[in-house]
């Protein structure tokens, strides 16, 4: 029995992704408003099916609330979000979160393996034990990570880092179609950003879609494939070498001046 | 009958009936102006459920002082003594709960509770030690844990009365200073202000009204004079002085009407009909305040998602693109189409429609910096928030790109 | 100076198994209180249960336990609506938010009992924060051979039955939703997003909550549930950072400190060669807090001395680098 409810006609598998199949996700109309001020205004999007995906703008932009929204997570005014051309409720088993690493209590009495296994918990369903087949399956996504001789070791006595990394393991078990990922590269050592780039590219390469909330500009066009220019509203999207411009930028971040990541490639 | 019931309320509530029920009812009235006053700045500092430990480690400091008492040979329960009892113990629970969360890895919340339970434990094994010992007088100290109002003498109630309106006064006074340690204490303590001192300030003086309040309301429901008083009126209000006066009317009326109405009709004890007095405040603000209150906000809402998806449907039939479901019936309703078609009436309101969003985006884009001064920005017609030679120069460019 | 064994059996082998399984109970599901912050939970709902027993009893008549039950369960359900809908609908921080609900029904209970006594009924607010851990009697045992006797184990108090029900009940559902309880507690925004229903989870736990509070406030009280609820827990917190290990270890804690209390109000005076016994229900909570007192201070790693100890050995260790601060 899987964790599928709320709505009526879930209990049909969800579709498979197929490369001629409806965008892996689907966003029209998207109106989120924290009272009468609107957080993201009129956001249309289709995400390019595989690849990996930057959502870029300055504070404030609404870049974690996007995501929040797609994940209905809070409350959205109007619009529609689809994934793989449905509602996301039915679609949950595709998707993958990671969320900020402040959005936790690392002080939670659990194992590094334990918060890993969570993320096999919608493949495992109701009533059953997590079995040692999807412990190993975690120990695995811990390896893919680095982070395998940390297994036993209670999440509070981990670093920033290495915390990052074992939400990333969780995606991973997870084993979904659609990454959400909100600035896995905020505050990491060099290690982890190592870490999180080669998770990045694997899922691409297994053909899996990564939207990746990102804050550093200059790393947008060496990570990823596609960005998104956010700022309430969508500013530009497309692939990095046409959407990372000067001119797109600083419309992005309001006219303020901007370090030239263009420019910075070239040099 | 009634008539006799309503006149007597009516000389109650304006103090004309006998000195000693409006001394009562006065005394309970400040009590409520007390709590509200410092309850909102314990409501602003995150803080309103550390008054209930407070109040309820009272108890073995009561039921020590009476044992003291006792040893003594003073002939009666003193009460100066008792309290004086429960403010000890009151300050040690306070400093517990304050240790609990900060030295170890507990929240507060666990904190409170442990020391609440932990310490209204001892103070019920102390009453049972009381009782073995057969003193006498014992019989009054149960009036603190529920409280008794028809039990206060009148120069008890006077004392009551000047003690919370000495409470309020003081948080009259330091009123500067409990605005910067409630809004932003890691700012204050940079700017050299002596939070701590403050925090401790504020602190002793809930435990003041928590303990000149025991007699009155009882210690299980006297946190509700400081809880739910500044919790209503932020219904009211966004402002802290505003907030404050709301908080401090709120609890007056609540202690006057309820020592009044317990007073007035047989059997109602005056602790418990003042919180409720004080909750029938609590759920008009909650439902009907037009500043945070429910159906305000959800009315606010509603029409909020209503406008947005009437707009997008609109200019989405202006664009050829078809609309389904309710909006289509409400579109009909609404009078913009007919047979799937837009009417001219709908023509109208769809072209303005997509002006706006045309022209906000522009705003959004051209003018990003503007967008805080306007917090309905993109809701609503864009002539009705932004000055017209603004909007005409939007429409310039707009049309020029 | 032991109490002769009959005497034992009727009179405190009731009231210690009464406690013992309350204690258990209450500890076992005080741990996703603590864990989801939501300590304060327990005191809120056993308080907001008041008017529902009195309801329960003026509407049946009787002072028979199932509608008081019923009523005390209904009330506790809409005090979580209620709280949640002030915290969410009116933007308030969930300490206040229970501060406003817990004290306007407790309020309401009052009012409803000093009404209902007006009509020549007898019930008593004591009661309810005391307990009558002492009246609980069990007639049936003449010494320790008749335990033997199956007949004699029918005869258990019903106090003693309910509790062991709920503790049955507690530890079955902690064991089937162990790893649902687990998620939700630990990352709602992830459980909600593979389909684990987050919110009805938080409904659930202060419902099993309100369950184990109405079924041990009839014998220890409701100040002795809130003591429950959260200081075993606590303590055990501070002893382990493993789940499954805090919960065995919290309700470990919570018997010792029922057998501690109830021994030390029962047997204590009489040691002290006073006549008579102390309040049981205060006794096994303040021994409750002695428990936490000593986690505090002599933790292994988070105890307060013990973190000393360990900060200076780690202060020695080559290499030595400062953890960055974990509290949140």
């Amino acid at each position: 029995m899987q964790y599928l409810w709320r709505t009526p006609g879930s209990r049909t598998a969800p579709e498979e992704a197929s490369p001629i199949g409806p965008p892996p996700l689907e966003i029209r109309g998207l109106t989120v408003a924290y009272h009468r001020r609107p957080v993201l205004w009129n956001v249309d999007y289709a995400a390019p099916s595989g690849g990996l995906i930057a959502v870029v703008g300055p504070n404030g932009a609404g870049k974690s609330t996007l995501i929040k929204a797609c994940l209905g997570l809070v409350p959205i005014v109007s619009g529609t979000v689809e994934v793989f051309g449905r509602p996301i409720a039915r679609q949950r088993r595709l998707i993958g979160y990671v969320p900020q690493r402040e959005s936790v209590d690392w002080d939670f009495p659990v194992s590094a393996l334990d918060v890993v296994a969570m993320g096999r918990y919608g493949k495992i369903g109701w009533f059953r034990p997590v079995t040692r087949a999807h412990k190993e399956a975690a120990l695995h996504a811990l390896e893919r990570v680095g982070m395998a001789d940390f297994a036993k070791r209670q999440i509070g006595q981990l670093s920033g880092g290495q915390q990052q990394r074992v939400f990333l393991a969780r995606a991973l078990a997870q084993e979904a179609q659609l990454y959400f990922m909100d600035e896995p590269f905020a505050g990491v050592d060099a290690a982890t950003e190592r870490a999180v780039l080669q998770v990045l590219r694997d899922l691409d390469a297994a053909g899996r879609t990564v939207i990746c909330v990102h804050h550093d500009l200059q790393t947008v066009s060496d990570y990823f494939d596609h960005a998104l220019l956010l700022n309430t509203r969508v500013v530009a999207q497309g692939p990095v070498g046409r959407v990372m411009t000067p001119d797109l930028l600083s419309r992005t971040y309001g006219g303020r001046p901007m370090p030239a990541p263009a420019a910075a490639e070239a040099s | 009958m009634i008539a006799t019931t309503i006149e007597e309320a009516l000389r109650i509530l304006t103090f004309q009936s006998g000195f000693n029920s409006a001394v009562v009812v006065a005394g309970t009235a400040a009590l409520g102006l007390a709590g509200g006053t410092v309850g909102t700045f314990l409501l602003l500092r995150r803080r309103a459920l550390v008054s209930d430990a407070l109040s309820h480690a009272t108890l073995p400091g009561i039921a020590v002082a009476f044992l003291v008492g006792a040893a003594l040979g003073l002939p009666e329960r003193s009460l100066p003594l008792l309290l004086a009892g429960a403010v000890a113990s009151g300050v040690v629970g306070l400093l517990t709960v304050q240790a609990l969360s900060r030295f170890t890895r507990l929240t507060e919340d666990s904190a409170i509770g442990a020391v609440l339970s932990v310490f209204f434990g001892l103070g019920v094994v102390l009453l049972s030690v009381i009782q073995n010992l057969e003193l006498g007088g014992q019989a009054g100290l149960k009036t603190f844990i529920l409280g008794q109002t028809a039990a206060m003498a009148q120069g008890e109630a006077i004392a009551i009365g000047l003690l919370a309106a000495g409470a309020a006064l003081a948080v009259a006074l330091l009123f500067k200073e409990l605005r910067v340690l409630a809004f932003d204490p890691g700012f204050a303590a940079v700017q050299g202000w002596p939070v701590g001192a403050l925090d401790l300030v504020l602190m002793g003086l809930a435990t003041f009204v928590t303990v000149i309040g025991l007699q009155t309301v009882g210690l299980i429901l006297v946190v509700a004079l400081l809880i739910i008083p500044p919790a209503a009126a932020r219904f009211w209000t966004d402002r802290l002085p505003a907030l404050t006066v709301a908080a401090a009317v709120i609890g007056a009326l609540s202690g006057w009407l309820g020592a009044t109405l317990s007073a007035l009709l047989p059997k109602l004890p005056a602790g418990a009909v003042i919180v409720l007095v004080a909750g029938g405040f609590f759920l008009l603000s909650f439902l009907f305040a037009p500043a945070r209150g429910l159906v305000a906000a959800a009315l606010r809402q509603g029409r909020l998602r209503l406008s947005f998806a009437e707009r997008r449907a609109l200019t989405d039939l202006l664009d050829g693109r078809p609309v389904e479901g309710p909006l289509a019936l409400w579109l009909r309703l609404r009078g913009h189409t007919r047979n799937g078609a837009l009417t001219p009436a709908g023509q109208a309101a769809a072209r303005a429609a997509a002006r706006d969003r045309r022209l906000w985006e522009r705003f959004l884009a051209d003018y990003p910096a503007l967008l805080p001064a306007h917090a309905n920005w993109g809701v609503d017609p864009i002539d009705s928030v932004l000055p017209g030679d603004m909007v005409r120069l939007l429409e310039e460019r707009s049309a020029s790109s | 100076m032991m109490p002769d064994v009959q005497e034992f059996l009727q009179i405190d082998a009731p009231a210690l198994l009464a406690a013992v399984l309350a204690c258990a109970a209450c500890a076992l599901v005080g741990n996703f209180l603590v864990l989801r912050r939501q300590g304060m939970m327990g005191d809120a709902v056993s308080h907001a249960i008041l008017p529902g027993i009195v309801g329960g009893f003026l509407v049946a008549g009787t002072r028979e336990t199932l509608p008081m039950m019923l009523g005390a369960l209904a009330a506790a359900a809409l005090a979580g609506l209620l709280i949640e809908a002030v915290r969410r609908l009116g933007r308030l921080e969930s300490g206040a938010a229970m501060g406003v609900v817990f004290t306007v029904m407790f309020a309401a209970g009052v009012v409803m009992i000093e009404q209902a006594s007006a009509g020549g009924v007898d019930l008593d607010a004591d009661c309810v924060l005391y307990g009558q851990l002492e009246t609980i009697l069990w007639l049936a045992p003449k010494g320790w051979a008749s335990l033997t006797d199956p007949a004699v184990w029918a005869a258990l108090p019903r106090e003693v039955l309910t509790l062991a029900a709920v503790f049955a009940l507690c530890v079955a559902l902690v064991g089937l939703f162990y790893k649902e309880l687990k998620i939700t507690t630990f990352d709602p925004a992830l459980a909600s997003t593979l389909g684990i229903p987050a919110g009805l989870f938080h409904y659930g736990v202060v419902l099993l909550v309100a369950a184990t509070a109405i079924a041990a406030f009839e014998a220890v009280g409701s100040i002795l549930v809130i003591a429950m609820l959260i200081a075993p827990p606590a303590a055990a917190r501070l002893l382990t950072d493993r789940l499954a290990a805090q919960i065995l270890l919290s309700v470990a804690l919570g018997v010792l400190a029922a057998l501690a209390g109830y021994g030390a109000a029962a047997f204590g005076p009489m040691l002290l060669g006073a006549s008579h016994s102390l309040n049981a229900a205060g006794m096994i909570a303040v021994a409750s807090g002695l428990i936490l007192a000593l986690a505090v201070l002599f933790g292994p790693r988070h105890g307060l001395l013990g973190r000393r100890r360990a900060v200076g050995r780690l202060r020695n260790a080559p290499g030595f680098i400062a953890p960055e601060a974990q509290k949140p």
